[in-house]
């Protein structure tokens, strides 16, 4: 287990570097003057020169790169060209809130979807399985902001339970203040017990969970459903039942366990899908994250921050990889033999 | 003798695409206390399927039980429920399965369901469990058997597997345990350590042994009767020294003159010829039967007769009975 996880951790290090290289490369090849966006609309040309030499712009591209690497290691991840602050700074305010929907999203459609899928495993074919099938081809194929859309129509308009964006109420904010630690408003108002702001943001969060949750689940649901139904086939199944185990017992003890794997991998698939639908529904639940910080800054050519962004998903698409082998390994005994 | 499990007139049902398939048909099957019972026939003729019925543990849900009584004890298992059968299943009466590979569920340690099962058939603690669970693993002849318990089903061998299959079965001191071709799956020298064990349930617990199996010749070292079956039907049974020195039924003579031994040097062995044919309103071996006549497919199904219940034959024109060497 250990082996396989520094073999992992060098990998993941190694595809870093090719990720941090890509981009960079793609960063000054394409036609921007970083310098001149740096000044703002009338700089001169000494002003420039200047600012080529403050940003370090002036040296060998390999030098550059070279400098860049150490600056990912020491935490000077380049400075914002357009709001002049350091990027790591920014993307740890960022990255928190986008977290926060990306994970709840995920949790919902765990918590939800397992039981569903296991539920239309054993009641195959009545309308309890037609309907979960319903809902899970809706929660795929439908378009994340146009559920987020739907879902605002109906909660925010006419039910008027739940409000319509951002990520907690002014007032809120302002009565209450919390101070953060994590970045994320739910942890660290629970873990300040100031529950009036936590209910307050817990509100503002449930839309932007629901429609991040739709397509996981889905995914969830059918996979836990379909690994199910060829677990309670296998012939160790029946030999529980010839053992006395009850259908409890023997469903969610002795089946859900080997049908997990199937599931958990498809969960991580799912994950680079809602890096990429954080950007939609953080801009229609005017939600400020990740994904509104990363439009901003490849519109104005921000380059730093791209980069910076582009480090920052790989290496979170790279860990919840590892947590999902990791997950696997601890489920099924017999994946060991096969890494190691 | 006291008698354990008494079937009589016992039908299975499958129901298919095509309509419902006769699948068992059993007149009469029982099993005494502390017996060996060998079911034998070839593949398709319903053996597991008697199993099944006795376990109500049918390999699929379109099976279903329509006719007939299953006596355990003196109490008729085909009107109990679901959840009367689980407190019987794995205590009173208990199986064991062709394929330990696949017999084990792979992601828990051996330990865990036997554990399970001790703490929810004999009521104790956990453990108290543990330890019944490893003299069950030592019974059997497993190396270590704490260690044993932690381990998990891909560790081990195919033998291994099936010894841990029977310390299972064994663990709550069952009646019944039901062998469905525990051997076949695994190598001749392997065999005999197995079979040797499940004699051991008997001699030591006093536990009934229905063993289902293929192959007549396992039979005769460990079997008190025999019972042979042929399309769903038992179509002879009897004491296995009487079945053998003498089979009254054509089909279980043609059996016994293919069993491959030293005495036996002709150059091929015998073969069967033929298919079975279901669709016979008669005897169903008739189609395949040198003895048959017109009869035999006519007049309806032959009835288990004989003598005494020491040797029965479900034939209309049964072999002359051959003379005991006094
Ligand atoms: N899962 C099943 N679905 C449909 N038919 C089955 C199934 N299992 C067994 N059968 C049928 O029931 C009959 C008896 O089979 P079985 O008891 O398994 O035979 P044996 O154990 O003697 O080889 C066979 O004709 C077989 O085709
Ligand atoms: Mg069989």
């Amino acid at each position: 287990m250990i082996r396989f996880l520094i073999r992992r951790i060098l990998l993941g290090i190694f595809v870093l570097f090719g990720v941090s290289l890509i981009t960079f490369l793609i960063a000054r090849v394409i036609p921007s003057e970083p310098a001149a966006r740096w000044i703002g609309p009338r700089a001169t040309a000494e002003q420039i020169a200047a600012a080529k030499v403050e940003l370090g712009l002036n040296q060998p591209l390999f030098m550059q790169y070279i400098n860049y690497i150490k600056g990912l290691f020491t935490g000077d991840w380049g400075v914002s060209i357009t709001s002049h602050q350091p990027v790591l700074k920014e993307l740890l305010i960022f990255l928190p809130s986008s977290l926060e929907i990306i994970l709840g999203g995920m949790l919902i459609a765990l918590i939800v979807g397992i039981p569903l899928g296991v539920l239309t495993a054993v009641y195959k074919e009545t309308w309890i399985d037609h309907l979960s099938r319903g809902i899970s081809i809706g929660g795929v194929s439908i378009p994340a902001f146009w559920l987020a859309m739907i879902l605002q129509l109906i909660f925010y308009q006419y039910l008027g339970w739940f409000p319509l964006g951002e990520r907690v109420s002014t007032e809120t904010a302002l009565l209450y203040p919390i101070e953060t630690i994590t970045g994320s408003n739910l942890i660290d108002s629970a873990v300040q017990g100031n529950w009036v702001y936590f209910s307050d943001a817990l509100n503002h969060s449930i839309l932007p969970m629901l429609t991040m949750a739709a397509f996981p689940l889905g995914v969830v649901t059918r996979m836990t459903r379909s690994s199910m139904l060829e677990v309670v086939g296998e012939e160790y199944m029946r030999v529980t039942k010839a053992f006395g185990f009850s259908s409890g017992v023997r469903t969610f003890k002795y089946a859900l366990k080997n049908a997990m794997g199937p599931t958990i991998t498809s969960l991580g698939l799912t994950f680079a899908y809602a890096l990429t639908t954080t950007f939609l529904i953080e801009s229609v639940f005017t939600w400020p994250g990740l994904g509104l910080y990363t439009s901003n800054a490849i519109l104005s050519s921000d380059y730093p921050v791209i980069m910076g962004v582009t480090i920052f998903v790989t290496a979170a698409y790279l860990i919840v990889n590892l947590l999902v082998d990791i997950t696997l390994a601890i489920l099924d005994p017999r994946i060991k033999v096969n890494v190691e | 003798m006291d008698v354990l499990l008494d079937m009589k007139n016992v039908k299975v049902d499958i129901k298919t695409r095509s309509g419902t398939f006769a699948a068992l048909d059993l007149e009469h099957l029982w099993i005494n206390r502390g017996e060996t019972v060998a079911l034998v026939g070839e593949t398709g003729s319903g053996k597991s399927m008697t199993a099944s019925a006795i376990m109500k543990l049918f390999p699929t849900n379109k099976a279903k039980i329509t006719n007939g009584e299953i006596l355990f004890e003196g109490q008729d298992l085909v009107s109990w429920s679901e959840r009367k059968m689980e407190k019987v299943r794995g205590k009173s009466m208990t199986m064991i399965f062709q394929d330990p590979m696949s017999s084990l569920n792979p992601v828990f340690p051996i330990g865990e369901p036997m554990v399970r099962m001790i703490c929810k058939h004999l009521g104790v603690g956990k453990k108290e469990a543990k330890k019944t669970a490893i003299e069950a693993l030592s019974f059997v002849g497993l190396p270590d058997p704490k260690g044993m318990m932690k381990r998990y089903p891909h560790e081990l061998s195919g033998g291994q597997r099936q010894r841990v299959m029977i310390s299972m079965a064994m663990a709550c001191k069952p009646k019944l345990l039901i062998a469905d071709e525990p051997t076949t799956a695994l190598d001749v020298t392997i065999q005999l350590q197995i079979l040797y064990l499940i004699n051991q349930m008997k001699e030591k617990q006093g536990t009934s042994i229905l063993f289902i199996t293929h192959n007549l010749s396992v039979v005769s070292h460990i079997a008190d009767r025999i019972a042979i079956m042929y399309g769903g039907r038992i179509i002879e049974t009897g004491r296995t020294k009487e079945v053998f020195r003498s089979p009254r039924h054509p089909y279980t003579k043609m059996l016994i003159d293919a069993i491959p031994s030293v005495t036996n040097d002709r150059e091929r062995l015998p073969v069967i010829e033929g298919m079975i044919d279901r669709s016979i309103e008669g005897c169903p071996f008739a189609n395949r039967c040198p003895k048959a006549r017109r009869e035999c497919s006519t007049q309806g199904m032959p009835k288990l007769e004989g003598s005494s219940q020491d040797h029965m034959a479900a034939c209309f024109f049964p072999l002359e009975e051959v003379p005991a060497l006094v």
